[in-house]
């Protein structure tokens, strides 16, 4: 059972060549054999969204997803979103808007902000709140979250 | 905001400690790792009493990649996790937590044996082969049932606590009315987003011990470590990274903080330990659940003449580190902001076979605000007063300020609210939540048939507690600033807020301030970010070291200069003549590097005598605590199919002396709302009549998500400055939580037609339709 697997993980653009177990998460080998620490784990159990990474261009619970499942994919993780030096709209952001105070879940909120806003750039508030609401914050009490992502929805589309 | 670019406090500054956060770059203690590393998994018990008759690990010491499996036999020599230096309470030391359970269990979650191995899955592996037989004891689980035994001949009735001033007799002898209430609040904890975890690493070169993860109270925390290792002060040191929300909970030492430092002495390696969800919510400090039988004395006029109360403080199954504060916090502050002549509370600190309890975010606070808020409600409703009203004929008066309550136990401090204009605040807080509009609104609403409510919560928090804090501050060759402090962060803005005061007294941008915190082996003192002393009391030390480094700064630059001090100014970390920032002038660097160690640097005499650059140390003493004061606001609409509470508004009005980063405050304040939200409607760790825990995973503790987050109205006012401290301020960590439970209740007694309706905390909606089908019975024939 505990036999191992040679897979390829493509996060950001670099590609690990790895040997891992079956049952190795994917969030634990971005964080462990990869060194992506970024992406966080909350919860391990599908609820709270804070190990929210983009594979295949959608965004996805890394602590469900086993890292075999992802051979050969193309993962993005908080630590590939900045271009060089220059922040995501999403991260200024969230930094303009107070979006953050521990900011244990943020990776994990950027993430599935801009995984839905690249697949969908004019979705609709409703349809946007109900997504955001998938994943968990206890500190800033959602409001600043909105703010910002509304606000970097809104750049997102002028460009 | 303001003009002057180098005014710094109360400005919505963007926070330094976002880039590294937003960017994946930031250090959570899960992120750390060690070359050598070993991994803990903690083997818990699955009862929640019993004797422990054998602990089989001979299998686990076989497994794959498994070092070392431990019981409490493998640790004799460690004593249970110790009560912090200021809460020596000698009666309740017999209820401190083993390291590793003896002899009994005493919670589901209760750490029986530890697997060390090298790596995490092993070691998961391997503490599931791990067989612990026990034999089952009675199970107490509530602290209303009568106490039973805590070990062989120790009841689990801890300790029963007395708080009390004025003629309590006297007060219900000549009352017009007297009303009791039966009230509770339900069980909940911080759970913050990141779940514990910790490193232990001992480094045999320098026979140095350092523990690496969350630290609310470093200082303390290592003071404890001193003692319960035995070890010199100078060769423990505790390190904080990034802590994903403190509430009260996180950085407390637990057992597993001291496993990992035994092992990585003993097993001579790194030993890194991260909690799963599960655990954290087996074994985290849980908190709030008090039953408490209360009853208030008013005269005529709806004047309250004394306060009566009965509590019982379920504890769970150990004493923490904090001793029996949270009860002693409900005790002291029951009475709020309110005149109460008499007064007495009575505490049955109680153990129960439950995860043990110790603070969380507004501790003691949040129980004593909902029982003494329903209590007002009760008066309004009895003597038919509106509740605004009933509430400002008891508050204390502005002019009656500074306002001592002494208590008769001479080991409890009196209580000297420093400042403060509580009806100026209910005034305000009414008129912008338009309140009276409101009630005529509501009252339509409800003829409509819906049901629709509004309540209060009034309150006085309390942060700042002395006594002592420190702050240096150094400026190096570049004109950088480094201030270090004693301080914690659990991720509330502690650096921001720093470098903001930093920034405004000695004259810098605060963006070109560095602050250090929750490092031992940098500062030897500290009182870290518990109770909200942060901000006041880090603050204020850090104030004191600024100015002196201005000074330090100015002097040096009149010599450079040759200008008289008085004429001189820092702007932007320039020295500037006041009268003409065109004339000449000096950096702070160029002021640090003349002050260089070794240099000949000017008025600092013989560089011989070892110079100190440009830096000074600065401390902040006061034996007082600061208390700031809050309303909040409430309306609710109840659906009456399903009993859910929909939130339509909330108000939290707060005075917090000085803001310094407005923005920041907001966010505390709104966060803590929603925090409060979800204690008063969704969250409860429940357990069945075995000790089992039910609420166990994030799908049974229900954290608000978004669509429970109503937006959240945030008056800040700065009407009362604290005279205790030189910039007046106060704190804003627990506002925002204080009183929600209380408005809460106070809103859906409204909307059902029963003021006094509500009882108990949280208000699920199983609860609620209760509630609506008492309200049905009671008057027949409403819809
Ligand atoms: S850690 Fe994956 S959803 Fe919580
Ligand atoms: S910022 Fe702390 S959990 Fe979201």
């Amino acid at each position: 059972m505990n036999g191992k697997h040679d897979i390829t993980l493509t996060i950001n653009g670099q590609a690990y060549a790895i040997r891992v177990e079956a049952r190795r998460t994917l969030a634990d080998v971005i964080r462990e054999e990869c060194g992506q620490t970024g992406t966080h784990l909350g919860c391990e159990h599908g609820v709270c969204g804070t190990c929210t990474v983009i594979v295949d261009g959608a965004p996805v619970r890394s602590c469900l997803m086993f890292a075999v499942q992802c051979d050969g994919a193309k993962i993005r993780t908080v630590e590939g979103l900045a271009d060089g030096e220059e922040p995501h709209p999403l991260q200024r952001a969230f930094m303009e808007h107070h979006a953050l105070q521990c900011g244990f879940c943020t990776p994990g909120f950027l993430m599935l902000a801009v995984g839905v806003l690249e697949r969908e750039p004019d979705i609709g508030d409703e349809d946007l709140l109900d997504i955001l609401s998938s994943n968990l914050c206890r500190c800033t009490g959602y409001a600043n979250i909105v703010k910002a992502v509304r606000a970097a929805a809104a750049q997102m589309r002028r460009r | 905001m303001a003009a002057d670019k180098t005014a710094y406090l109360g400005r919505s500054v963007e926070r330094l400690e976002d880039p590294p956060l937003v960017t994946g770059a930031a250090r959570f203690v899960a992120d750390i790792s060690f070359p050598g590393q070993l991994h803990m998994r903690v083997v818990r018990s699955s009862y929640a009493h019993g004797e422990i008759i054998s602990i089989d690990t001979s299998e686990a010491r076989l497994m794959p990649g498994v070092v070392a499996v431990w019981t409490a036999e493998d640790i004799a020599d460690i004593g249970p996790v110790d009560f912090r230096a200021d809460r020596a309470a000698e009666g309740l030391k017999p209820y401190r937590q083993p390291v590793l359970a003896k002899g009994r269990v005493r919670y589901v979650g209760d750490p029986v044996a530890a697997v060390f191995a090298e790596d995490p899955y092993l070691a998961e592996d391997a503490a599931e082969s791990v067989v612990i037989e026990v034999e089952e004891l009675p199970v107490i689980v509530s602290a209303d049932d009568p106490p039973g035994e805590f070990a062989a001949g120790r009841g689990t009735e801890a300790a029963v606590m007395h708080h009390s001033y004025g003629d309590i007799d006297a007060a219900f002898a000549n009352a017009e009315r007297v009303i009791a209430l039966d009230l509770r609040t339900g069980r909940h904890s911080g759970v913050p987003m990141e779940t514990r975890g910790a490193i232990g690493r001992y480094d045999a070169a320098k026979d140095m011990l350092e523990l690496h993860g969350a630290a609310k109270v470093p200082h303390r925390n290592q003071e404890t470590l001193v003692r319960m290792l035995g070890r010199d002060p100078s060769r423990v040191h505790v390190h904080e990274c990034h802590v994903g929300g403190g509430f009260g909970v996180r950085g407390e030492l637990y057992p597993e903080d001291i496993l990992v430092l035994v092992a990585a002495m003993r097993l001579g390696r790194p030993v890194k330990w991260i909690e799963d969800r599960q655990e954290h919510l087996m074994c985290a400090n849980q908190g709030r659940e008090q039953h408490h039988l209360a009853r208030v004395a008013v005269d005529a006029e709806g004047r309250i003449l004394g306060i009566d109360d009965e509590f019982f403080h379920d504890q769970g199954g150990y004493v923490r580190t904090h001793g029996s504060n949270v009860a002693n916090r409900t005790m002291c502050t029951i009475t709020g902001p309110y005149r109460v002549p008499a007064f007495r509370a009575v505490c049955h600190f109680r153990l129960t076979n439950k995860t043990p309890c110790a603070t969380y975010r507004a501790p003691g606070r949040y129980e004593s605000t909902f029982v003494r808020e329903r209590l007002m409600d009760a008066i309004a409703t009895e003597l038919g007063i509106d509740p605004i009203e009933v509430r400002k004929r008891n508050l204390i008066a502005a002019d009656e300020m500074p306002y001592t309550i002494a208590f008769d136990e001479p080991h409890v401090s009196d209580m000297v609210l420093d400042s403060g204009d509580y009806a100026g605040l209910l005034d305000k807080a009414a008129a912008a939540f338009g309140w009276e509009a409101l009630r005529v609104e509501l009252d339509r609403r409800r003829a409509d048939g819906e049901l629709v409510g509004a309540g209060i919560g009034m309150f006085v928090e309390e942060g700042g507690r002395g006594p002592t804090d420190g702050a240096r501050i150094a400026v190096d060759a570049n004109g950088d600033v480094e201030v270090i402090t004693g301080g914690a962060s659990l991720g509330q803005g502690f650096e921001t807020t720093m470098a903001q005061i930093c920034a405004e007294a000695l004259g810098v941008d605060y963006r070109r301030v560095r602050v250090i915190h929750g490092h031992t082996d940098l500062i030897p003192y500290g009182i870290g970010a518990h109770a909200t002393r942060a901000t006041v009391m880090t603050g204020s030390a850090v104030n004191v070291a600024a100015l002196m480094v201005r000074e330090i700064a100015i002097d040096a630059a009149a010599e450079m200069l040759q200008t008289p001090a008085d004429e001189l100014d820092i702007n932007d970390g320039t020295v500037v003549r006041r009268d003409g920032p065109t004339g000449p002038s000096v950096t702070l660097g160029e002021i640090a590097r003349r002050l260089a160690p070794g240099a000949a640097g000017p008025g600092q005499g013989d560089p011989g005598q070892g110079n100190p650059g440009l830096a000074a140390e600065g401390f902040f003493t006061t034996k007082d605590t600061v208390f700031p004061y809050g309303v909040h606001l409430a309306v609710v609409r109840i659906d009456r199919g399903t009993g859910q509470v929909a939130v339509e508004r909330f108000m939290v009005a707060y005075d917090v002396g000085r803001a310094v980063n407005p923005m920041m405050i907001e966010g505390q304040l709104v966060g803590g709302c929603i925090q409060g939200l979800g204690g008063a409607l969704y969250e409860e760790f429940v357990y069945d009549e075995e000790g089992q825990p039910m609420a166990v995973t994030l799908a049974d503790y229900l954290v608000p998500s978004l669509r429970e987050a109503p937006d959240i109205e945030v008056l800040i006012t700065e009407d009362a400055p604290s005279p205790l401290n030189p910039l007046g301020l106060k704190s804003a960590g627990e506002g925002g939580i204080n009183g929600v439970g209380a408005a809460i209740a106070g809103a859906i007694g409204d909307a059902i037609g029963d003021p006094g309706a509500v009882r108990r905390l949280p208000l699920t909606p199983g609860r609620v339709r209760d509630l609506l089908r008492q309200a049905d019975a009671a008057s027949p024939g409403t819809p």
